[in-house]
């Protein structure tokens, strides 16, 4: 199923106004949102809790999403995500080395270290691929899946030895319960990684083709792979601070982008976009109100609708599609 | 100029040709050397466990205790190596362990279910050992039809069929901390506990039915070996060759359930640490035949965990470290074997 | 003789055989040609049952492939795919010895050795018999395989390409060495080949493929002829003569010239 690009977009942009609109009328305080300008304390909850609340899963889903776009173009491979390249693990791993060695450095020091780390991870990664055999697809994944589950484990063993494994937790599994105003504009960052992903995504799609080609047509296809593996750690990095991880939406969304509107990444990219703030925004509202008033954390609701969905996808297309 | 390639063949060579050179000797000897050596080595290190630091107190009752532990170690070690050998066989590849396959996730949803269905207090009610054999029966009828079904769509795809198996694995875990969050914090707590792996608990009452089953189930792979061997070659080769190669696939996998729900119900879940000694028994064993290679990897597991526990818990007093490093290794060992392009 | 009886296969709806009917003669070395997708490979494959038979009968030498235990099949016919690379460290004479499991099944006596030793000789590679495979080049590794197949001692011999990855001089004596077993030892061989003018030189019969159907069969001297080969490749063919046998002549630059016109038209 193919749709134009234009009801494409409207219909994803209709949708995820509905989710946030949704989103922002949940929660443990009953207000009433058209009093908002009137009522001084609906303004407040909403101005502190739900909309921060809102934007910080609309932003990490969409960031995570182009990201798993970029990923899968720079590797040429549709089943891996930043959540399954080692990208995310790493970010934690920069995290904690920092928080144990410079535990009052500011956050935007921490943020760099994560991310370094992140980039770190994910050229390994790359630099793994790169050594299967073409022929593979399916190795790829799987190689990045154990990558992750090394260094996560890695993760746990210095947390545990340091004592820091109920702060690492909250990296661990991806929740959005803590957010609150001043507690996520960083996420903002990586939307802006995201958007500049898109202003790029020509090269992005020129180099999936493969590096011969992207040579061919003048691309200096290692300085692009760079500028990928930048965009891709930074937006994990960021998520994984502010968020922790979240599985799955990188994986998933891109794949169902590129069976609605194609692969050119220019044109799916916002649609990217789109559908991973949807998608995270259904799982966040799923994740409240099952339980309600407690919380499912959003990557456990990802664990299971994300898994069903990548199951889908990996046995709708063709074997090495 | 030399004529290069193939000379035609006297005819019925295959009973003329009695007096070619030996070495093509495909069955060739054992090198009973290195197996002997871990042998030995396994129950040198079992003696120190048993007898170091004797106290004059309750001898019998330390000794006991002891024994019990060392049997605990020995299974889950030589459990978790045979049946990562078996699993990457079946898989033809190097860098697989049943526990990224999701095998142990799976025993560790069981377990949920049941916290689930009969509640914290009728979970501890059950008989350990008759809840034990149910759930080995339980978990190979799943993992039968699971891998089963995903074989029957095609034994050739391989890959998909183990990327499936990793989502599962993910899916399960999901799933388990679902159930357990959508219950009760006591419950929860429960599945936490059966979800990470500790060499320093292993629950006596499971032992016995353990260590009978995991014995069954290593003495049927070891008949098993010749045809395993086979098995290794691939599809066309093997079924070229008469082996029912279907089938093997599903004895197999039944096999490595059956290994993972007793490594699992004894001390938790072990993720690379299988890795580490498949990778070590295929580098130490003579040859790639499951006759020799086997044998070699259930030592190689079951020293590294009795030397392990010995060194962790007597000499530097940190009963649960084990664990960790032999996963960290494990790991590291994995990424070498990345980076060295050794996956086929 | 392998009868195949109205054999049809179909992968997802794409159909790759269609109402296949055909005997494959006895003590013949027979060459499966024609061009990419005809399913050649399939239907070696199914001969073999390497694939699941979705609709009609096979028979090997009156041997319903459908019912005969798989480990008695393996004493009638060996087939050697198009993908040879395994995943355990191997060495040559480890290898060539599995093609005796049929008739041993790991209990292996000094005839088997024998055997093993003879193949190995029979493909050349008796110098390398104790290196490990990942030693070896892609065309010894196909030999070291190869030497597997005849191993097994079979009477019929199934091969899907097995010129791939081999030099003009080994893709030569491979032919002759087919040739040579079907002439002295009475065996039957039946092989996919790419490059025609190995089955104009070599093969007693032919199988053309197009389409999944069969498009001509019969002595190579009769099938491999200009009209019938243009048709079946869908480009201008010459044959011409050589030493008595075809000789298919696909480089010749006039051909250039009509194929120019015809894609013209």
């Amino acid at each position: 199923m193919i749709l134009g690009r234009r009801p494409a977009a409207v219909l994803a942009l209709s949708a995820l106004v509905g989710l946030m609109a949704l989103s922002l009328g949940l929660g443990a305080a009953e207000i009433d949102l058209r009093s908002a300008r009137s009522d001084a304390w609906t303004a407040l909850v909403v101005m502190e809790s739900r909309l921060p609340r809102t934007l910080a899963v609309a932003l990490s889903g969409a960031a995570l999403a182009v990201s798993g776009a970029l990923i899968q173009a720079l590797v040429r491979n549709r089943f891996v995500g930043p959540d399954t390249s080692g990208t995310s693990e790493g970010a934690a791993l920069g995290l904690l080395a920092v928080t144990l060695l410079a535990p009052a450095a500011p956050i935007w020091v921490k943020m760099l270290c994560a991310s370094v780390a992140a980039v770190a991870s994910t050229a390994l990664f790359v630099a793994i691929i790169r050594r299967l055999p073409r022929r593979e697809v399916m190795l790829v994944p799987i190689a990045g899946l154990v990558l992750s589950g090394v260094l996560g484990s890695v993760v746990t063993w210095i947390a545990w030895q340091t004592d820091m494994l109920q702060y690492i937790g909250t990296w661990l599994s991806g929740e959005f319960s803590g957010v609150t105003a001043g507690r996520y504009e960083l996420l903002w960052v990586a939307g802006g990684a995201a958007a500049l992903a898109w202003l790029g995504a020509d090269r992005f799609a020129i180099l999936s083709l493969g590096d011969e080609i992207a040579t061919g047509l003048g691309l200096r296809a290692a300085a692009v792979m760079r500028l990928g593996l930048v965009v891709v750690a930074v937006v994990s990095a960021l998520v994984v601070t502010t968020v922790g991880m979240v599985p799955f939406v990188g994986l998933v969304v891109p794949n169902i982008a590129a069976r609605l509107v194609g692969d050119d990444l220019r044109a799916s990219l916002p649609i990217v976009a789109a559908g991973g703030a949807g998608l995270l925004l259904v799982c966040d509202i799923i994740g409240r109100v099952l339980i309600a008033p407690y919380e499912i954390p959003v990557g456990m609701i990802l664990g299971i609708l994300g898994a069903a969905i990548f199951l889908v996808l990996l046995y709708r297309s063709p074997a090495h599609g | 100029m030399a004529r290069p390639g193939i000379r035609p063949l006297p005819a019925g060579a295959a009973a003329g040709a009695a007096t070619a050179p030996g070495p093509a000797r495909p069955w060739g000897q054992l090198r009973p050397g290195v197996v002997a050596l871990l042998a030995a080595a396994l129950a040198l290190c079992s003696l120190i466990w048993m007898f170091q630091g004797l106290g004059g107190g309750n001898r019998s009752f330390i000794l006991w205790l002891r024994a019990v532990k060392l049997a605990g170690l020995i299974t889950v070690g030589a459990s978790v190596a045979v049946a990562t050998v078996l699993f990457q066989t079946v898989s033809a590849n190097r860098v697989l362990t049943p526990s990224i396959m999701g095998f142990d996730a799976l025993y560790v949803l069981l377990q949920t279910l049941l916290v689930a269905s009969a509640g914290v207090t009728g979970f501890a009610a059950i008989d350990p050992a008759a809840k034990f054999l149910a759930e080995v029966a339980v978990m190979v009828l799943l993992a039968g039809l699971l891998f089963g079904a995903l074989l029957g769509r095609g034994a050739r795809d391989i890959p998909r069929m183990i990327l499936t198996g990793v989502i599962l694995g993910v899916m399960f875990r999901s799933i388990s901390g679902f159930i357990a969050r959508i219950l009760d914090p006591n419950s929860y707590a429960v599945v936490q506990s059966v979800s990470f792996a500790s060499f320093g608990r292993i629950d006596a009452t499971l032992l016995l039915p353990g260590a009978a089953i995991a014995a069954a189930a290593i003495a049927a792979a070891l008949v098993l070996a010749p045809r395993l061997d086979v098995l290794a070659l691939g599809r066309t080769a093997a079924v070229s060759l008469g082996l029912r190669f279907d089938r093997m696939v599903v004895m197999s996998l039944a096999l490595v359930a059956v290994l993972v729900s007793v490594s699992t119900a004894l001390v938790g879940p072990v993720a690379f640490f299988g890795l580490l000694v498949a990778g070590m028994a295929h580098g130490l064993a003579s040859s790639d035949r499951h006759a020799v290679l086997l044998p070699t990897a259930g030592l190689i597991g079951a020293l590294i965990l009795v030397a392990g526990q010995t060194l962790f818990e007597r000499a530097l007093a940190q009963p649960a470290t084990l664990s960790v490093v032999v996963e960290f290794l494990g790991g590291l060992f994995f990424l070498y074997l990345l980076l060295r392009g050794r996956i086929r | 003789m392998i009868r195949i009886e109205s054999v049809q296969h179909h992968i997802g709806p794409a159909p790759i055989l269609s109402d296949i009917s055909l005997e494959l003669p006895k003590g013949r070395l027979t060459a499966l040609i024609g061009p990419n997708g005809a399913g050649k490979s399939t239907l070696l494959r199914l001969v073999a049952r390497l694939e699941r038979l979705q609709a009609g009968r096979i028979a090997v030498d009156g041997q319903d492939i459908a019912r005969t235990p798989t480990e008695t099949l393996a004493r009638s016919l060996a087939i050697m795919g198009q993908h040879n690379n395994v995943a355990s460290r191997l060495r040559v004479s480890e290898l060539v010895g599995f093609g005796r499991w049929p008739h041993h099944r790991g209990r292996p006596r000094a005839a088997d050795h024998a055997a093993v030793a003879a193949a190995i000789e029979a493909v050349d590679l008796g110098p390398l018999a104790h290196r490990f495979l990942d030693e070896l080049s892609g065309g010894q590794v196909q030999r070291a395989f190869l030497a597997m197949t005849f191993a097994q001692d079979t009477p019929w011999v199934l091969l899907d390409e097995p010129l791939n990855n081999l030099d003009m001089a080994h893709a030569r004596a491979l032919m002759a060495r087919l040739a040579g077993v079907v002439r002295e030892s009475g065996r039957s061989v039946v092989t996919v080949v790419h490059e025609v003018n190995y089955a104009a030189a070599w093969a007693d019969h032919i199988v053309a493929m197009k389409n999944g159907r069969i498009f001509a069969q019969g002595p190579a001297e009769q099938v491999l002829n200009e009209a019938l080969l243009s048709e079946l490749y869908g480009t201008p063919i010459e044959v011409s003569s050589h030493d008595g046998r075809p000789l298919v002549l696909h480089h010749h630059a006039h051909s250039e010239a009509e194929l120019m016109i015809r894609v013209a038209s």
